[in-house]
Formats: structure tokens, C-alpha cells, sequence
């Protein structure tokens, strides 16, 4: 399989932020598809499977991201997640996606932070994608 | 109603008898406080009992000898500070030397009950006891809020200065690698949200001043007579370029000459804020109208507008900093998230109120109302 034979399920409420990650995944080769909102990611994720999706954590709510995680996982189990966000540490709720107990509840695969290399981002893909 | 759990550790039988007997019934009220307090009673005879007591029902409250037959009462007051527990203690002794009392008392004990004691003296005790326990609690968990709060206000805050960064950041290695083309008009799209985002950045660092600068000055020598007109005209000057490029008519009706003491700055904060806010999220071609009015007490500030107006269930946070309302009417809006809470802050400091009536798509109007006469600001 070849990179073009995959979508992306792109979400962010921060429209330069969303631009970007869309033209970077474009020109690496992937299909993508775009939400600015925790809900319209749900109408999305409604009627269409992604072969990957990229959230980010705060949109309308401070947990959008984390809802999102959720809902992807209970419809499409097999839909490997990237919660991308600019807060780690200095949001309050320290986490990361390193021990079982995390796990558990941020149905992630991988937690990114804001601001990494398109080259790195791609990588991070081929690597959930097995390509 | 609220229970203390409360352990009598004394060898004497009647000693732990007569206080559970005395405080059963016993309850402490204050005006100042949520609930009355009643008492759950438990006894130890020894110290070494007492330290298993501790440790199973955490008692809030301990009523200890200092004479007992294992170890001493000062010893039991020891470990309680060695473990940090949260108890307010009480010696009961008749052995009250000055040695015993000051190492107590610099053991954490804070009251002493000369043994024997008549019921009256025990419950004044327990009610003095009790009083002690909830301010310090209470002060305690207000404390934990207040760093929780500033902890927030602050994680949010980097949040919103950090994104503008990363979007800059994106647009200028999308440059760097020539990813959309070789000429500078490739780019052009690029650099106009790169200076977007740097204008929103310098808007929320201006509002970040505002905000400090509410807590944080005094304003003695600031105060002075303050026709709000004035203020609104300057206003409605400073934001008529953005109105007449949104094509958003600006009235200003004064149906009383408005004047109150205050700091004009502060009164300059709440228009411009409403203002702009009532131009930036209105529709084209619409109206904001001010009306200044005022009784013998308060003065009433209005603005409203014909924009795209708030859900009720939005207008909840609206004043809550950082809290924007995100949907498809004001995805193309920029802001800080600091404005309205800012207003709110002004005129609370002027223990004013601020209140907000809405209908989507219709418009939103703004009441600020001042007491005319309630100028102790520190």
C-alpha cells in the first residue's frame, strides 16, 4: 500500500494550525479530510472510517480531544489515534500515554506535542500505519 | 449537620464516661458557618490504644492526659505531629505543670482543660475547639482554590500564547522549505495569517495588562469625577475605523448626565471592550447602540447590538477568562477570551454588576450597573 491509499482524519480548532497539518500531510502523499470542531468531527466520524486520525485536545471543551479519542475507539477500534496538542505539562492534567493506567483511559496511541517537524510527523505515521 | 469525631484518651473510666455523657448531646452553631456541628465520642484508656484509635478513625478532635500508665500524653501529642494529622488537641490533666504546658504547646496542643472540669467548662472547650477546626479548614481548602484557580488561569494563558507561536512556526518552514512554491506571491496567504496571528498575540498581551493591572494597582489618588459620556465618545472614536470597515452604525443616546467617581481608566476598559465587542460580533450593516443613564443610586451602562447574539447555555462562562464561544458564526472572530471577564472584574471592583441578554441571531445586550456611592477601593 502506498500513502495515497490512506485518509486522515484531521482535527483542530486552530485554523492555521489545521491548514498546515493538511498541506503537509498532502504533500507527503496522504488523503486527508479536515474538522475545526469536536463536532463536526463526529459528523464525520459518523459516516466515514479514516485510516487515521490526528485530534487535538482542547476545541470546544477542555477534553474535546479526549471525547473524540473515545468515540473513534467504541466505533473504530482498529483506528490508530495522535492526540496532538500545545499543553502537556502546564495544562493541570500531566499526562502521556507511558504507563498501562494512562492507556486505559486516553485511548490514544500516541500523544504529540504541537510544534514537531512535518518529517517527524510523517515518520510517526508510517510507524502506526506499518508502512 | 456535621459530625467530629472526638477521642477522650484518659486511664480514669469516669473521666472518659462523663465527657461522652456531657458532649452526646452537645451541638455548636455560628452564624458563620454551613452546618452545625455535633460530636461522635470514642475513649481510650492508655496512649498505646489511643495511637490505634488515631489510626483507624482519624478523630478530629482529642481530648488527652498527659498522665497515663504506658506512654506519656506529650508523647501521644508527638506522634500526632510526626504524622501531620489534621487534630486538633486538648489536655486534660490535673498535673498541669508550666514544663508540661509549654512543651505541649509547642507540640501542637492548643487548649488545656484543668482536671476536674464541670460540664459548662468542657463544652466551652469543645465549642472553642470546634470553631478552630472549621477556620482552619475552611482556611485551608480556600488556599488549595486559590492556587488551583491562578494554577489554571495560567496553564490556559500559555496555551493561548504558545498556539499563535506554532502557527507562525508552521508558516515560516512552509517558506523555508519552499513547499508551496519558488515566488513570494506563492506565500501570500501565509504571511497575511502570520500578521493576523501576531496582531491577536499583541491584542492578548494588551488584554493580559488590562487584567493584571485590575488586581494589582491601588487606586488612591486615581479617583475623580468621571462623565461616563465623555468616556463612551472616546470609545466609540477609537473603534469607528473597525465599525466603518464592518459598515456598523455606532448611537450613543445619554438620557441622564452620567457622572460617578472613578478611575477612568477602569471606565474606559468597560466601553472599549463592550464596544469593540458589539461592532466585532455584529453583522454587517448593523447597529450598536449605548444608552448612559443613570438613578440616584446607580449608573446604567447599555450596550447592545444586532449581531449574532449567544445561546443561553453559552452566556453561563461568558465572563470566565479564556472562555470563547467557539461555533461557525465566530470561527473567523478573533479574540483574547479576556474582554468580557476583564469588564467583569472592573465592575465588580466598583461592586457593580455585569449581566448579558441574548438572542442568537438577533443581538446581545450588555447591562453594566455602578453604585453611585461605593467608593472604598483599595
Amino acid at each position: 500500500m502506498k500513502k495515497s491509499d490512506f485518509t486522515i482524519l484531521v482535527v483542530d480548532d486552530d485554523p492555521d494550525y489545521l491548514f498546515q497539518t493538511v498541506f503537509n500531510l498532502n504533500k507527503a502523499g496522504y488523503k486527508t479530510i479536515a474538522a475545526e470542531s469536536q463536532a463536526e468531527a463526529e459528523a464525520v466520524i459518523a459516516k466515514f472510517k479514516p485510516d487515521l486520525a490526528i485530534f487535538d485536545l482542547m476545541m470546544e471543551s477542555d477534553d474535546s480531544g479526549f471525547i473524540l479519542c473515545y468515540k473513534i475507539r467504541k466505533k473504530y477500534p482498529d483506528v490508530p489515534v495522535i492526540l496532538a496538542t500545545a499543553v502537556s505539562r502546564e495544562t493541570g492534567m500531566s499526562f502521556s500515554i507511558d504507563s498501562e493506567k494512562e492507556k486505559s483511559w486516553i485511548r490514544a496511541d500516541m500523544y504529540l506535542e504541537k510544534g514537531i517537524r512535518p518529517e517527524q510527523l510523517d515518520q510517526e505515521i508510517m510507524k502506526l500505519l506499518k508502512l | 449537620m456535621a459530625v467530629l469525631k472526638v477521642l477522650v484518651i484518659d486511664d480514669e473510666p469516669g473521666i472518659r464516661s462523663g465527657v461522652t455523657r456531657i458532649l452526646r448531646d452537645f451541638h455548636v452553631t455560628y452564624p458563620f458557618m454551613d452546618e452545625d456541628y455535633t460530636f461522635e465520642l470514642l475513649e481510650a484508656p492508655t496512649g498505646e490504644v489511643g495511637i490505634t484509635v488515631i489510626e483507624h478513625d482519624r478523630p478530629d478532635i482529642i481530648l488527652l492526659d498527659n498522665k497515663l500508665p504506658g506512654i506519656q500524653g506529650v508523647e501521644v501529642l508527638e506522634y500526632i505531629r510526626e504524622k501531620k494529622y489534621d487534630i486538633v488537641v486538648a489536655m486534660i490533666t490535673s498535673y498541669a505543670s508550666l514544663d508540661v504546658a509549654i512543651k505541649a504547646t509547642r507540640d501542637g496542643a492548643t487548649d488545656f482543660i484543668p482536671k476536674p472540669f464541670t460540664p459548662q467548662e468542657l463544652k466551652s472547650s469543645i465549642e472553642n475547639i470546634a470553631k478552630q477546626l472549621y477556620l482552619r479548614r475552611i482556611t485551608r481548602k480556600l488556599t488549595e482554590e486559590g492556587k488551583q484557580i491562578r494554577y489554571q488561569f495560567l496553564s490556559v494563558l500559555s496555551h493561548e500564547l504558545k498556539a499563535p507561536l506554532n502557527a507562525l512556526e508552521g508558516y515560516l518552514r512552509m517558506m523555508q522549505g519552499k513547499e508551496a512554491g519558488d515566488r513570494i506571491d506563492d506565500y501570500a496567504n501565509h504571511i497575511d495569517r502570520s500578521l493576523q496571528r501576531i496582531q491577536g498575540m499583541r491584542n492578548l498581551i494588551m488584554d493580559l495588562l488590562d487584567f493584571t493591572k485590575i488586581r494589582l494597582e491601588k487606586k488612591e489618588g486615581r479617583i475623580r469625577q468621571v462623565n461616563l459620556a465623555e468616556v463612551a465618545s472616546g470609545a466609540i472614536f477609537a473603534v469607528r475605523p473597525y465599525a466603518i470597515q464592518r459598515e456598523v452604525n455606532i448611537n450613543l443616546n445619554v438620557r441622564s448626565e452620567t457622572i460617578i467617581m472613578a478611575d477612568p481608566a477602569d471606565m474606559e476598559i468597560i466601553f472599549n471592550n463592550l464596544i469593540s465587542n458589539a461592532v466585532k460580533y455584529n453583522k454587517i450593516g448593523g447597529s450598536a447602540d449605548i444608552t448612559i443613564d443613570s438613578t440616584d443610586d446607580e449608573a446604567v451602562i447599555n450596550v447592545a447590538d444586532t449581531g449574532i447574539g449567544i445561546k443561553k447555555s453559552d452566556t453561563e462562562n461568558l465572563f470566565t477568562e479564556f472562555v470563547r464561544i467557539k461555533n461557525e458564526k465566530t470561527r473567523n472572530i478573533s479574540g483574547s477570551g479576556l474582554g468580557l471577564s476583564i469588564v467583569k472584574k472592573v465592575a465588580e471592583l466598583y461592586f457593580g454588576t455585569i449581566e448579558v441578554d441574548s438572542t442568537p441571531d438577533v443581538g446581545t445586550v450588555f447591562t453594566v450597573r455602578l453604585p453611585k456611592k461605593s467608593l472604598n477601593i483599595n
